[in-house]
């Protein structure tokens, strides 16, 4: 992992967003903001950067132990810096069942990466149900939907990001 | 089609139905200032008389519930909102937020006000990116028309509603998991008792509620808790949203009526409207992947907690996944399995070895590498997981145990020679196309 430090801008705005979220919690309670603080991190670095995730811990009033343990255990919170694009494909029973295993591996072919690696531009993941079942099948990118997937609207999809 | 009024759906055909003045239009907001006239306690009993049961997945009865709050005493209360809707098969709180979000939150301040509670959190499933958007400028917009805030409607009542982003974890939506992760942890389940109603999220009482339950809040206290039994069965209140996929001809949301039948939602032409051309039915997943699965002559059966209990597998959380007859039921169970195994929190030994293990035995089947004694290693292993049946004798912290065991189990005794054949072929006899009908994809 590389280090990704805060500038003062974005340190300026970590902790004013930060402190608005720590209104809505009891005052002793300042870890509970731990996922808020943690999608907000990951929102103006683009990843869960160790040095954030650090300043997280301090700014929480708990150890960076148990910062670490819970930025890893959520499948949303990337510890590695992640690929510009991060795509999750579901492939559980009901997307399956309208296509999905052909659908990842067309992307795996199409990126040229196997389901759980990353490029420069792009993550692919395999991913549990998203709750798009009555329009399967469905991947995110970057966390905004896509349902009633063809091969050719993901096609159209991914040559059409910038 | 059972004729059924709509409680929940019925806004979401209206133009910008997720905006407070649309909702407004509709009647909305009218049951919370009913409500504000009555005392707490009027508002608990008349859910106690609606029959209101938990569409999250247990079906617990919601008055009943809240009634195992602690009255006074000096925690504050609290109420956490289930909106980490993960069940594999279940779509139907998503459109709840989407389209109707004040139905919801009308719901969130009489049950606020019924249990004397100041501060709700809503937990939300951190994918529904879009939807947290509409939720928090619902909640905005409550906030600036007097709902929440220092007084609600006018009268002195303060109440903070703030929503949470899950960030990837089905076992968040067990309740205990959620109050942890709601407290900054890692997502792992409490030991019950003591339960959350009584101790909860730090320490304090706790109400955890679905989406879907919240939703049905308004109607029963405008309408009244007979009212809204009577839409139901006996034992159970209301509509019910079902979320019908998989191979059938329209897949989609559905209100209906509770003694609507597996096969009448899958047949009906204002429903499932059939099975592809040329198939039928082979297996059907009536509550979300884990509940027990129906085999194709057990479909008679209706979309009600008692009724679907009786066949020994329950009504979840709506996700009905319909599986035609050219589809290989190893393949399915198999990637079920592997859900679990990716889920399981490691807590318990029983799931987090076990899970893994499902998983592993049904893909050596699957591709051809099975042994004879695979299918009894499996159930062994799912056993000790969880024995079946009945539900709920699961040798961990909490349900999801039950839940990783059950589709094994029920696969298994309904599907046997299908796993056998596996085994005595060495290939999957659908190898060509495992998945049935639909299994290609999209033309």
């Amino acid at each position: 992992m590389t280090s990704a430090p805060f500038s003062p801008e974005e340190r300026a705005r970590f902790d004013l967003e930060l402190d608005k979220i720590l209104t809505h919690f009891p005052a002793d309670r300042k870890g509970a903001a731990m996922l808020p603080a943690l999608h907000l991190l990951q929102s103006i670095k683009g990843w869960v950067a160790p040095e954030g995730l650090r300043y997280v811990a301090e700014k929480l009033e708990v150890s960076k132990e148990r910062a670490f343990e819970v930025a890893t255990f959520y499948t949303l919170f990337h510890t590695e810096k992640p690929g510009k694009y991060v795509i999750d494909v579901c492939t559980n029973l009901s997307c399956s069942l309208w296509g999905a295993e052909k659908l990842l591996a067309h992307l795996e072919k199409k990126l040229q990466l196997r389901a759980g690696e990353s490029s420069e531009r792009w993550t692919l993941r395999e991913t549990e149900c998203l709750a798009s079942c009555g329009t399967a099948p469905c991947l995110q990118i970057n966390l905004q939907h896509h349902e009633s997937l063809t091969l050719a609207r993901v096609d159209e999809i991914i040559e059409r990001l910038p | 089609m059972i004729p059924v009024e709509k409680v929940i759906t019925r806004n979401w055909g209206t133009p910008q139905s997720h905006t407070l003045e649309s909702y407004r239009r509709s009647g909305g907001y009218r049951a919370l200032k009913k409500a504000l006239e009555m005392t707490p306690e009027q508002v608990t009993n008349e859910v106690k008389k609606s029959n209101l049961r938990g569409r999250g997945g247990a079906g617990f009865y919601t008055g009943l519930k809240w009634s195992f709050v602690p009255k006074g005493g000096p925690k504050p209360k609290y109420i956490a909102v289930n909106a980490d809707e993960s069940e594999p098969g279940t779509f139907k709180d998503r459109y709840i937020l989407e389209k109707d979000p004040h139905m919801l939150l009308e719901g969130i301040a009489i049950s606020a006000y019924a249990l004397n509670c100041h501060q709700v959190y809503i937990y939300t499933r951190g994918e529904f990116k879009m939807q947290a958007d509409v939720v928090d400028v619902a909640i905005a917009e409550a906030y600036r028309e007097g709902i929440f805030g220092p007084r609600m409607l006018g009268k002195e009542y303060p109440l903070d509603v703030y929503q949470v982003r899950g960030a990837g974890a089905y076992i968040c939506g067990e309740e205990t998991g959620l109050i942890e992760s709601l407290e900054g942890k890692k997502g792992w389940p409490r030991l019950k008792p003591p339960f959350p109603a009584v101790v909860g999220l730090f320490g304090s009482p706790t109400v955890v509620n679905n989406v879907e339950t919240l939703a049905n809040v308004p109607a029963i206290i405008e309408r009244g808790g007979e009212w809204f039994a009577a839409l139901g069965t006996e034992k159970s209140g209301g509509t019910r949203l079902i979320c019908l996929s998989g191979s059938v001809n329209r897949p989609g949301v559905y209100e209906v009526s509770m003694k609507t039948t597996v096969r009448d939602l899958i047949y009906d032409a204002e429903l499932g409207q059939g099975m592809p051309p040329g198939r039928t039915v082979k297996a059907v997943i009536p509550g979300g992947t884990s509940a027990p699965v129906l085999a194709a002559d057990e479909i008679d059966v209706e979309l009600e907690f008692e009724a679907l209990k009786a066949k020994n597998t329950m009504a979840g959380s709506g996700g009905v996944i319909v599986m035609d007859d050219s589809t290989c039921v190893v393949r399915c169970l198999w990637r079920i399995a592997r859900f679990y195994a990716e889920e399981s929190c490691g807590q318990c030994t029983p799931c987090r070895e076990g899970t893994p293990w499902q998983a592993r035995i049904l893909r050596r089947i699957e591709e051809g590498n099975g042994e004879a004694s695979d299918v009894e290693i499996l159930l062994n292993v799912a056993t000790a997981i969880a024995p079946f049946p009945p539900i709920g004798l699961g040798n961990t912290i909490c349900a999801l145990g039950d839940a990783a065991a059950l589709p094994v189990h029920s696969f298994v005794q309904k599907f046997r020679p299908e796993f056998e054949r596996h085994i005595e072929l060495g290939r999957c006899p659908f190898s060509e196309r495992p998945w049935g009908h639909f299994g290609g994809g999209r033309a």
